[in-house]
């Protein structure tokens, strides 16, 4: 054997960094569901609450792409009307939780003492009920309606912002640089504002992007269960709850929003899991 | 010479698990107008936490401290910030004594801005700053983690002057860094002292330099002031034991 043969060149195995790449697609694809739900009423190819019994639970294909429920309505116009109050009503409960959350956090982490240990018990009280049951209760109290839905959903949901906001605050308030604003004779505000907001928007806004789709489950689940958006509103979650009865001889009015609800989410988790990898590029790749 | 800084009886006690730790106890020094005062000492002895007294970042349990004659420890809110622009500090870690979200030239000119400076005022002033830590202007718009620490320093050191301080407070501002940074820091800080009329406050652990630059050192010993002099004296002959067992340790 020649010297040349007994080398063996190792190669080494690229691991390809595809997070610009995603960030692109799911980005695209989150940005297409919110804008489907903007334009939704342009979109529909029928009026999504218009009744014609005579054209009850058609099944897929012809003229009604997904079929009808037992009304007679178009199943794939009520899919897409039904992001408005799906997608909506998640992005806002998300856009509420996460300032009130936060801001309770950034007080008692910098405040401290009483007030701290007050808001941080009153948390802790949210946390100890299942959080989907006391949403239930809340819900059931205040009837129906999709507002009284993200408010309950709101309720039970800000103490994990707060907890957030908080440890990161407690972290960054202990920092050479904080005490080095001090110095620099910055009071209150200009040391919350300047130095720890921005220091921790990226846990906060990832945490936050990644809600969005638990935050639209729990918002069809409890119109799943009547206490979200009062019926003939489109919303997946009644639509599906409509449809519940009729599972074995038309599917296809519960696989309709089912599946969207599914792919809704899926795209909102994955563009949640990309924006963490490019904020928080420490956690990339779990 | 005039007294600029008196400390008085200071005390402080930490408590962990409800178990008490002294970690100062009744120190009392001066430090006078364009002196420059070595505190050195083992880890753990109080150095940091009687400069952290000094500053209002930790409040004493006792004592006092005064400046120019006047009791500092009470101020709060608009007369703290007044007492800012008077006593300064360079931390130990350079490089988390800035923001990492704000660029360094940011970092130098907030207490000229919160001062009320015009931005293109403190600008200015930001790279006469510069020069004279002898850092290039460009390192302005530089975030901490770029830069080097001995870089980073200098520029912890510009922000301390920025506002034209009369003391400044180094808290083992080189034992982060290596040798020969530390020698240039060292000699920075002694030409800054030189040109300004600083006063100089050298917390650290490192006798050689002490005596390379202090005017006077204290010597500190869990919590308390075991011996004072001029670090030739101190170094050449210590009367205290643990200040002979230092010695003995790096000599």
């Amino acid at each position: 054997m020649t010297e040349k043969q007994k080398i063996t060149i190792r190669k080494q195995k690229v691991v390809k960094d595809h997070t610009k790449r995603k960030m692109i697609i799911f980005g695209a694809l989150a940005v297409g569901v919110v804008l489907t739900a903007v334009f939704a009423p342009y979109l529909v190819p029928y009026d999504p609450y218009e009744q014609d019994l005579g054209s009850a639970l058609l099944p897929p294909g012809g003229a009604h792409l997904l079929g009808t429920d037992r009304y007679g309505r178009d199943m794939l116009s009520r899919v897409i009307m039904g992001s408005r109050s799906t997608v909506f009503s998640a992005l806002l409960l998300v856009l509420v939780i996460t300032g009130i959350g936060s801001t309770v956090g950034i007080i008692c982490g910098f405040h401290g003492g009483k007030l701290d240990s007050f808001l941080m018990r009153l948390s802790d009280v949210f946390l100890a009920f299942p959080g989907m049951v006391f949403a239930i209760a809340v819900a059931s109290v205040m009837r129906g309606g999709i507002m009284n839905a993200v408010v309950a959903l709101a309720c039970i949901s800000w103490p994990k912002y707060a907890r957030i906001a908080r440890s990161q605050v407690l972290t960054i308030k202990s920092t050479p640089y904080m005490a080095a604003a001090k110095l620099s004779g910055s009071g209150t505000l200009q040391m919350i504002f300047k130095h720890i907001v921005p220091n921790i928007a990226g846990t906060v806004v990832v945490t936050a992007v990644l809600d969005i789709g638990t935050m639209i489950m729990e918002i069809a689940g409890l119109s799943f269960l009547g206490l979200g958006a009062t019926p003939p509103t489109a919303e997946w979650g009644s639509m599906m709850s409509n449809g519940r009865s009729m599972l074995q001889t038309s599917p296809w009015v519960i696989l309709a929003p089912g599946t969207t609800i599914f792919l809704t989410v899926m795209i909102f988790n994955l563009a949640g899991d990309t924006v963490r990898d490019i904020l928080d590029p420490r956690q990339r790749g779990r | 010479m005039q007294k600029l800084l008196e400390v008085k009886g200071l005390k402080k006690t930490f408590y962990k698990n409800k178990v008490p730790f002294v970690a100062v106890n009744n120190v009392s020094f001066d430090v006078n107008e364009g002196e420059c005062l070595g505190l050195v000492g083992e880890s753990g002895c109080g150095k940091s936490t009687t400069a952290k007294i000094i500053t209002h970042l930790t409040a004493p349990d006792e004592g006092s401290v005064l400046l120019d004659g006047e009791e500092t420890l009470f101020l709060k809110g608009r007369q703290e910030r007044k007492l800012y622009q008077k006593i300064q500090m360079v931390f130990q870690t350079p490089q988390d004594s800035f923001d990492p979200r704000r660029s360094l030239g940011d970092g130098i000119m907030e207490s000229m801005r919160n001062q009320g400076m015009l931005k293109a005022r403190a600008k200015e002033r930001m790279y006469e700053l510069l020069d004279m830590v002898e850092l290039d202007r460009e390192f302005a718009s530089r975030c901490p983690h770029q830069v080097s620490g001995g870089q980073c320093q200098r520029a912890a050191i510009a922000r301390a002057l920025a506002p034209a301080p009369e003391l400044i407070i180094c808290d083992e501002a080189t034992s982060s860094l290596d040798v020969t940074v530390q020698a240039q820091i060292v000699e920075l800080l002694k030409k800054l002292q030189k040109e300004q009329g600083l006063s100089l406050l050298l917390i650290c652990h490192d006798l050689a330099l002490v005596q390379k630059i202090c005017d006077r050192v204290l010597v500190m010993y869990k919590g308390n002031i075991v011996e004072q002099g001029v670090p030739d004296e101190v170094i050449l002959h210590p009367k205290d034991t643990y200040t002979r067992m230092l010695v003995e340790s790096v000599f």
